[in-house]
């Protein structure tokens, strides 16, 4: 099947991108270079190959009315062999030599991706989506190390052979050599004519093929409401229209890429006859230089001369695609990294955990301001509950809190010292943060509760996890803290809100973010986790993402947050006794719906 | 696989039939060929060619590799339809067969799982067919073919050629060996790449929060290193294959003129012995021929077995589906009333339910009754059988013990059309399908939209104001996945299209928990205001959802806990006194 290429938006820049990973390369050039000698040294062999047929030939020719001169046969004959082989050895030694340069470019390519992961701002992951990014770790660069591996060599090696025919050819007999080329140039043109109607289709079917998968996965995912609202009869039909679009253009792109073989082994032999026949003519002519040796070697010149051309072809589309690649890859490497803050040495020794928000202006976009000067002084062991409509940008304040991304204007400081002044990783030491989204990973229990602090006992890790109800839990699996947690071992949403508290108690730090929303836990276990929380704030200063009536109620400072804004501060009872947003929302749940 | 070959059509199998006659006319003409090879070598080494008998050698040639092409041809259009179109018939039965599947069979499968069979298995199979066809069809009978007519020549050559087919063949197996499983650890290892990075990705805060970043870092690097080393050893042990193969064959070249010399050389000397040299010089060139052919064909015989094994897992996935019977039969329809449950709108009677039949149950003994026009609220912890309640009044799935009644029948009684019109439901992931607002809303019905039902139901769904500023209002284009709206508006839009339908039964399992408290009450308030007759069914986490309803059931491990209004829940359900206390506070009871 012809390779797919998607048409290259900006060639000219992809190739940019292609010498940017030949640069890459750098150290691996030396290794690339003795590749290309060995390719050439190989394509050498494979040129001299027909010349010694031809000699062969003749020997043998020679000796139709008296007997072969087998001294001279052997002789040519263990030299070819002794050919062949080294040919086998210098295009092995190619590939052995590729695939090492290949397979340690693209682990070097895969690390860089990963390291720069950790050095992009928070920005970058909050507008690109998790399957881009992984794609460029997988996709682009497997399409990157197969081009480097097959084309980079083989071109040179193709680029080679066919000039080196082109020579031999030539060399030998030049009406012969213009018939041999005639003969595929026309197969050439036969095979592009049909690559090109065949294109159309393959890329027909790969989009019908797209769409169609899009129905299947719609339809199984969403089964249910597909059934609850009768459904079915309006979803067959869709899709038999799809599928029988698809049967239309798939089975005429397979039929003419069934075509290729045919044509191209028919003007083989159409290659091969005409040799005959134009030879025959020189030798009936009484020319002597041509013999049946000579007609021999040009019909594998024939064919030495039509496979570099589709190599090339080959390599060329290849490439493109792996330039395509480069581009993703290196656009993400070059993105621009967080400042470099090694400079900054300021490490608050003992943290009370005052934290002053100081005319705080904010957006994600320069343009668009959503915080517009916002002011607090919270005090050391306060509790902050962050309240307002779903999308109003509550994880706003975790964001700058962590310094996930940095301020427009204004200044936050704890204990009077201003977060600017400090590494990120040194504000990010001072909070325990708890988000909705739990976050485990593949590792052992031991691994997901300790995280990255060094010195932790195991009496503290059994308090953490008394503190939150998992001691039973763990005690049930079957290696204790040691059992390893992955895809496999299902564990509730509940038992992950257990795990990343007992996380945050562990870390111990004296400030807290907290996401409260318990969505999806059972009763039992979230009482459970809400006494845990409860415990976790004492004696922090904590900012609660509050989704409780009682969370809210006790909190000393709400923020009431609206459309990305801070729209009203204060306690309970002042904000209710201003009847403003706070309010509004407040009294809702408690409204008669029942007419 | 061959279990699957009854979807083939008559008309196809003929076709079949067609072009395996094309395929035998194809290799008889191939084989053809070393004749004239032989002809025209001889012609040529007899020292005194003549112009005519070279054209006409090189002619028939020409027209057997004519023939062999045009028949290649056919042969490719005939197999280009039966497989698409044998693809195309399968995808159909499978989709159809999941359609008719309960939420049973899915979960079962999976729907990913159920997913790539449609898709990937189906194009594994097509692309077996083509295969098969051509070369599985084709290669044996040109092997045996060509065989018979090189032993008929020369025993020496068949056997220089056996030893480089065998020589080819011992390699492409060893290293098949040597490398598949390799190549499974490296997808299973590509699979963790790409774990270790969503991990890092999907946690980046997190990594962040705990200055993790070198962690992860050497987590990833740990199978990075992994990943090369299989691939060094694959690419570096398959990487033999071409140079090895390609020596093979110039070595049987050079075998077979050898062996031609040194059979020249052992012609008695004589008048005759120049003819007979030239004779065996020409059949030299046509074995060269032969034996190529005959290397193509073991070659392409073994890239099939290669892929066979993964094609029989493919065609055995598609089979379970197809093989499976679902469970939920539809009912006669004949409204058999149940005297006895004729005056209530919904009852459950003594219905218990396990998902897997003989461990625990998840429902457990649970009997209520709904009267039309009531609003009945569902409440309890996660696990606690809420959803299951649902699926089970929906007939996803059937009780397994007990029964339950709408409209004083059976739900087994109903055809599960007739019983699917009469409720409507918005589940607690909202769904929406490719298309747009409109088509959204008025999913699974026929016929033009009633605007004004349309418009009722994004007022009802507080989705009016969001669709209205949308350019292009409910004519506005929804992704799959319903990826271009956020999470609270896909939720109005689900809650649209329960509103539209104007079920008699309108079911909202958690769907108001992702809505603000405000929007969560103007959307009950609206649907109570403009769909009075309705009985509604709302499966809720919140109390203050719930807190006015005219009943509401409270679930505890499947069983029916409590039952009454919130007031009198207070007073007599422990279970529904503490969910309230931990979420509204002293205060405010």
């Amino acid at each position: 099947m012809p390779r797919m290429t998607r048409p290259a938006p900006n060639e000219k820049a992809d190739l940019k991108s292609f010498r940017k990973l030949l640069r890459y390369c750098g150290a691996y050039l030396p290794a690339i270079l003795i590749a290309i000698v060995l390719a050439i040294g190989g394509t050498v062999c494979t040129l001299i190959g027909p010349e010694k047929m031809k000699d062969l030939t003749d020997i043998i020719q020679r000796g139709v009315m008296t007997g072969i001169d087998m001294d001279a046969f052997v002789e040519v004959g263990i030299f070819l062999a002794v050919l062949y082989a080294a040919g086998a050895v210098l295009s092995y030694g190619q590939q052995f030599i590729m695939a090492t340069v290949t397979q340690n470019v693209s682990k070097k390519l895969r690390s860089h991706i990963n390291r720069k992961i950790n050095r992009l701002p928070l920005n970058y992951f909050d507008t690109t989506t998790k399957g881009d990014i992984l794609s460029r770790v997988t996709n682009d660069v497997d399409t990157i190390s197969q081009t480097l591996s097959q084309s980079t060599a083989n071109l040179v090696s193709a680029i080679a052979l066919f000039i080196g025919v082109l020579v031999m050819m030539f060399k030998t007999n030049v009406v012969l050599a213009l018939v041999t080329i005639g003969s595929s140039v026309l197969g050439f043109v036969l095979m592009f004519s049909v690559l090109r109607v065949s294109q159309k289709y393959f890329n027909r079917v790969q989009d019908q093929i797209g769409d169609i998968n899009g129905d299947i996965e719609e339809v199984y995912t969403n089964h249910n409401i597909v059934k609850a609202y009768n459904g079915q009869e309006g979803e067959r039909a869709k899709f038999n229209i799809l599928n029988l679009k698809l049967f239309d253009s798939n089975w005429k792109a397979q039929f003419l890429s069934g075509l290729m073989m045919p044509i191209m082994t028919f003007v083989g032999h159409l290659s091969y006859v005409l040799i005959f026949v134009i030879g025959t003519v020189f030798i009936v002519n009484g020319n002597d230089a041509v013999t049946i040796g000579m007609l021999i070697s040009f019909t594998m010149y024939a064919r030495l001369f039509s496979q570099p051309l589709s190599t090339i072809g080959q390599s060329m589309t290849s490439i493109q695609s792996a330039s395509a690649a480069s581009r993703r890859v290196f656009a993400m490497l070059e993105s621009e990294e967080m400042s470099d803050e090694s400079a900054k040495t300021l490490v608050p020794e003992q943290v009370e955990g005052n934290v002053t928000f100081d005319h705080v202006h904010f957006g994600y976009l320069p343009e668009k301001t959503i915080i517009h000067d916002f002011s607090a002084d919270l005090h050391k062991g306060q509790k902050v509950a962050i309240v307002g409509p779903t999308g109003a940008g509550k994880t706003t304040m975790v964001n700058l809190l962590m310094r996930f991304y940095e301020l427009n204007g204004g200044d936050i400081r704890i204990d009077g010292v201003s977060t600017k002044e400090m590494k990120r990783e040194t504000v990010h030491d001072l909070f325990d943060m708890i988000l909705q989204d739990t976050w485990l990973f593949e590792g052992t229990v031991r691994e997901n509760l300790v995280y990255n602090k060094q010195g932790v006992t195991e009496e503290q890790l059994d308090t953490a996890c008394a503190a939150v109800g998992l001691t039973h839990f763990i005690k049930c699996l079957p290696q204790g803290y040691d059992t390893v947690l992955n895809e496999g071992s299902s564990l509730s949403e509940g038992q992950k809100q257990q795990f990343t508290i007992a996380r945050a108690i562990i870390k111990d730090a004296p400030l807290l973010i907290l996401d409260e929303a318990t969505s999806n836990i059972d009763t039992r276990t979230e009482l459970v986790i809400q006494e845990a929380m409860d415990k976790l704030t004492e004696n922090r200063t904590s900012f609660v993402i509050a989704h409780r009536l009682s969370t809210i109620r006790n909190a000393d400072v709400i923020l009431v947050m609206r459309d990305g804004d801070i729209v009203e501060q204060g306690n309970h009872e002042q904000l209710m006794a201003q009847n403003g947003f706070y309010a509004e929302i407040y009294n809702s749940q408690f409204e008669q719906t029942s007419a | 696989m061959f279990k699957l070959l009854k979807y083939l059509r008559k008309k196809d199998c003929l076709f079949a039939a067609i072009s395996v006659g094309f395929i035998v006319l194809q290799v008889w003409l191939d084989l053809l060929m070393p004749d004239y090879t032989a002809n025209l070598t001889q012609e040529i080494a007899s020292g005194a060619p003549t112009l005519g008998a070279v054209w006409r050698n090189g002619g028939f040639m020409l027209l057997c590799a004519f023939g062999s092409v045009a028949s290649s041809m056919i042969c490719s259009f005939f197999v280009a339809q039966i497989a698409t179109r044998y693809a195309t018939t399968l995808r159909a039965v499978m989709f159809d067969k999941v359609l008719s599947f309960s939420d049973k069979e899915i979960n079962a499968f999976t729907t990913p799982s159920l997913i790539t069979r449609t898709t990937n298995d189906i194009i594994q199979i097509r692309m077996m067919i083509v295969m098969g066809l051509q070369v599985f069809i084709k290669a044996p009978i040109l092997a045996i073919w060509a065989i018979c007519k090189m032993s008929v020549t020369s025993v020496e050559w068949t056997f220089a050629t056996a030893i480089a087919v065998a020589i080819i063949a011992v390699m492409v197996v060893l290293l098949v060996i040597l490398c598949f499983p390799r190549f499974r650890v490296i997808q299973k290892l590509t699979d963790r790449l790409n774990n270790v990075t969503r991990e890092n990705v999907s946690g980046v805060r997190v990594v962040r929060a705990f200055n993790a970043e070198a962690y992860q870092e050497q987590k990833f690097e740990d199978v990075n290193d992994a990943i090369v080393k299989n691939h060094l050893f694959t690419a570096r042990t398959m990487g033999l294959m071409f140079p090895v193969m390609t020596m093979c064959m110039s070595g049987l070249t050079l075998a077979i003129y050898w062996i031609a010399a040194i059979l020249m050389n052992d012609v008695p000397a004589g008048a005759e012995a120049p003819m007979a040299r030239v004779e065996i010089f020409g059949n030299a060139a046509a074995f060269m021929q032969y034996a190529m052919q005959v290397v193509m064909a073991f070659m392409s015989l073994i890239m099939i077995f290669i892929m066979l094994p993964r094609c029989l897992v493919s065609a055995k996935r598609i089979n379970e589906v197809l093989d499976t019977v679902p469970a939920i039969r539809d009912g006669a329809g004949e409204g058999v009333k149940d005297p006895a449950a004729a005056p209530h709108k919904i009852e459950f009677r003594h219905v218990s339910f396990s998902y897997s039949g003989g461990e625990e149950n998840t429902i457990r003994d649970v009997s209520f009754t709904v009267e039309a026009g009531q609003t009945v609220a569902v409440i309890g912890a996660t696990g606690s059988g809420k959803t299951t309640l649902v699926n089970l009044l929906e007939r996803s799935y059937d009780a397994t013990e007990g029964a339950i009644f709408v409209d004083g029948v059976n739900i087994r009684h109903y055809r599960e059309n007739d019983l699917r019109a009469k409720i409507s439901l918005a589940p607690q992931k909202a769904v929406l399908f490719k298309g747009n607002i409109r088509s959204n809303i008025t999913y699974g019905e026929d016929g033009e939209a009633d605007e004004t039902r349309l418009q009722t139901a994004l007022e009802v769904s507080c989705a009016a104001e969001f669709v209205g500023s949308l350019e292009n209002g409910a004519e506005s284009a929804v992704a799959q996945g319903g990826t271009n709206f956020s999470g609270g508006q896909k939720q109005r839009l689900s809650i649209a299209r329960a509103v539209y339908k104007n079920a008699e039964i309108m079911i909202f399992d958690d769907t108001f928990s992702a809505l603000d408290f405000k929007t969560d009450m103007l959307v009950r308030r609206g649907i109570r205001e403009t769909y009075a007759g309705a009985t509604v069914l709302i499966v809720a986490q919140r109390i203050g959802t719930i807190m006015n309803a005219d009943k509401i059931l409270v679930l505890d491990e499947g069983r029916l806990v409590g039952e009454g209004t919130h007031k009198e829940l207070l007073e007599s359900c422990p279970i529904y006194r503490s969910i309230a206390l931990s979420q509204l506070g002293k205060e405010e009871l």
